[in-house]
């Protein structure tokens, strides 16, 4: 699981809305896949960024300097972007958990794929 | 469906306003392949005329002007460039002058060169309905997919979809609630293979193609409980629901019911069997599509449809969703499916707000929540009438 998507997943347990994100994030195996650089998508994804979660899961991750917010001019910053392009696109968590946490409920994560499943009466109305 | 790509140079409604359009077009993005080194030819293609030799020779000279520096190779070039001529529908009314003259680089047969080297039977990873090569970049192409999209789809199974858009440049992801098939484990659906090997995976297909960077993540999750947080994230949706008849229909149900046939989930005994009626999950997929698409982003899918009852008002709709082309594909005598695409036009407000789309009036689907029964009621009553005969 790239870091980008755990950016945009949320707990979907029911009664837990908004406080479901973002979902803690513990990980035993991560393998860092090189990925072309691609400036113009790093670019696009910046504004999608809930910038605190990110930093949050990265930090987690133990991957050093992580910006704290997205600097002004990003879109031509070639080294903002390459570093972002690393932290969302190149870092995998192979083996690991996500927990929701609001309920505590905990989604495993096998080989890089993360598993959301959960029985009726636990999700949403 | 196009049977050729072209890279358009320039467009009139007559030969004169062809010939300023092209001397419009920048000549740096001509050069590259004009340039004294390259071979090339020239082909006149018309539509709904028949023009003589002279004719289409005369059609070439008048195009010196163009500043080729190549040699002409008539059997091998390495560039072919067109003018297309348009002289209308009707083969009963041809007239003098054509209505549109376009002229391009030739760039695919579109379809057949696409198909062919993306074809599910040299595909590493396919499953009982990995969709047709061909149909898959119709749907991208429907989606308007491009460079640095984000597509998704909540109906991945082994990824056909993603091939395609990844092919057209964009970044993929997408959802399946069936554990194996995301993971690529369990029995093969090629003949002649029992078991899935170790590069048979979606992020496999991608790599086959050369296309893994633009592989995102796949989930295991169910479509109709998204766990995506609020915001719009997905330029295209693009995806095939299953119909209930080759796999399954399923949704997570309650702990009192019992699965059928194997789940091998280890790590979540979630009973996964609850069938999930065909009406409610194509008003999940468009509420998740009004939801999650980005304001003009896209929704593509496959609508299975009972042919003797169907009619244009069952598609499925929603107040944010605009439906752009609804085209059938029949299946068999009295099923088709439709290729349905939808544009988001307005912004979603909240999830409440339309759960009373789900009432019959709103959807007159629910018909089709039967749709299962009635694709095999041919065969189901010929069993009951043998059976019958065999008890008298």
């Amino acid at each position: 699981m790239k870091l980008l998507t755990h950016n945009f997943l949320s707990s979907h347990v029911k009664g837990v809305g908004p406080r479901g994100f973002p979902l803690r994030l513990q990980a035993s195996e991560v393998r860092i896949m090189p990925v072309e650089f691609n400036p113009d998508f790093v670019a696009r994804m910046i504004p999608k960024v809930e910038w605190a979660a990110l930093v949050e899961a990265a930090n987690t991750l133990s991957l050093g300097e992580v910006p704290t917010e997205p600097i002004q001019g990003y879109e031509q910053n070639e080294d903002f972007l390459r570093t972002m392009h690393h932290i969302l696109l190149e870092v995998e968590v192979m083996e690991g958990t996500l927990q929701c946490p609001e309920s505590g409920r905990v989604f495993p994560i096998t080989r890089g794929i993360p598993n959301m499943l959960l029985s009726d009466e636990q999700t949403e109305a | 469906m196009e049977r050729s790509i072209f890279e358009l140079w320039g467009h009139g409604k007559s030969p004169e306003e062809l010939y300023s359009s092209l001397k419009n077009y920048p000549v740096e993005k001509m050069v590259p392949f004009l340039h004294s080194g390259s071979t090339y030819k020239i082909k006149i293609h018309t539509f709904n005329k028949t023009l003589t030799q002279e004719e289409k020779v005369k059609r070439i000279d008048a195009l010196e002007f163009l500043p080729f520096e190549g040699k002409v190779n008539l059997k091998n070039p390495q560039h072919i460039f067109s003018v297309l001529e348009d002289y209308g529908l009707d083969p009963n009314c041809i007239p003098e002058n054509p209505h549109n003259i376009y002229f391009g680089r030739w760039i695919a047969d579109g379809q057949r060169e696409l198909i062919e080297s993306y074809s599910v039977k040299k595909r590493h990873f396919i499953g009982n309905t990995s969709m047709d090569a061909g149909l898959s970049f119709i749907m991208a192409n429907h989606g308007k997919v491009k460079e640095n999209d984000i597509v998704f789809d909540p109906f991945v199974g082994t990824g056909g979809l993603l091939v395609a858009s990844a092919h057209f440049g964009a970044y993929v992801c997408g959802t399946d609630i069936d554990y194996n098939t995301v993971h690529g484990l369990g029995k093969a659906s090629r003949k002649n293979q029992k078991w899935r090997g170790p590069d048979e995976n979606i992020r496999a297909n991608l790599r086959q193609y050369g296309l893994e960077k633009y592989y995102l993540d796949v989930l295991v999750s169910d479509a109709s409980k998204p766990s995506w947080r609020k915001g719009t994230y997905f330029d295209a949706i693009i995806t095939d629901p299953p119909y209930g008849i080759r796999e399954s229909t399923r949704r997570t149900g309650s702990q009192k019911e019992t699965p059928k046939g194997i789940e091998k989930c280890p790590e979540s005994h979630v009973p996964v069997s609850l069938s999930y009626h065909l009406s409610d999950m194509f008003f999940d997929l468009l509420n998740f599509a009004a939801e999650t698409l980005i304001l003009g982003g896209r929704l593509v899918y496959w609508l299975p449809v009972y042919t003797p009852e169907y009619t244009e008002d069952m598609v499925p709709w929603h107040p944010c969703l605009k439906l752009i082309s609804n085209c059938e594909q029949k299946l068999s005598s009295h099923t088709s499916r439709r290729l349905i695409t939808m544009e988001k036009v307005k912004k979603f407000e909240n999830r409440d707000q339309y759960s009373h789309l789900l009432s019959g009036q709103c959807l007159p689907y629910q018909g089709h929540n039967s749709f299962r029964e009635r694709y095999f009621s041919g065969l189901t009553k010929r069993i009951a009438k043998e059976e019958k005969s065999v008890q008298e």
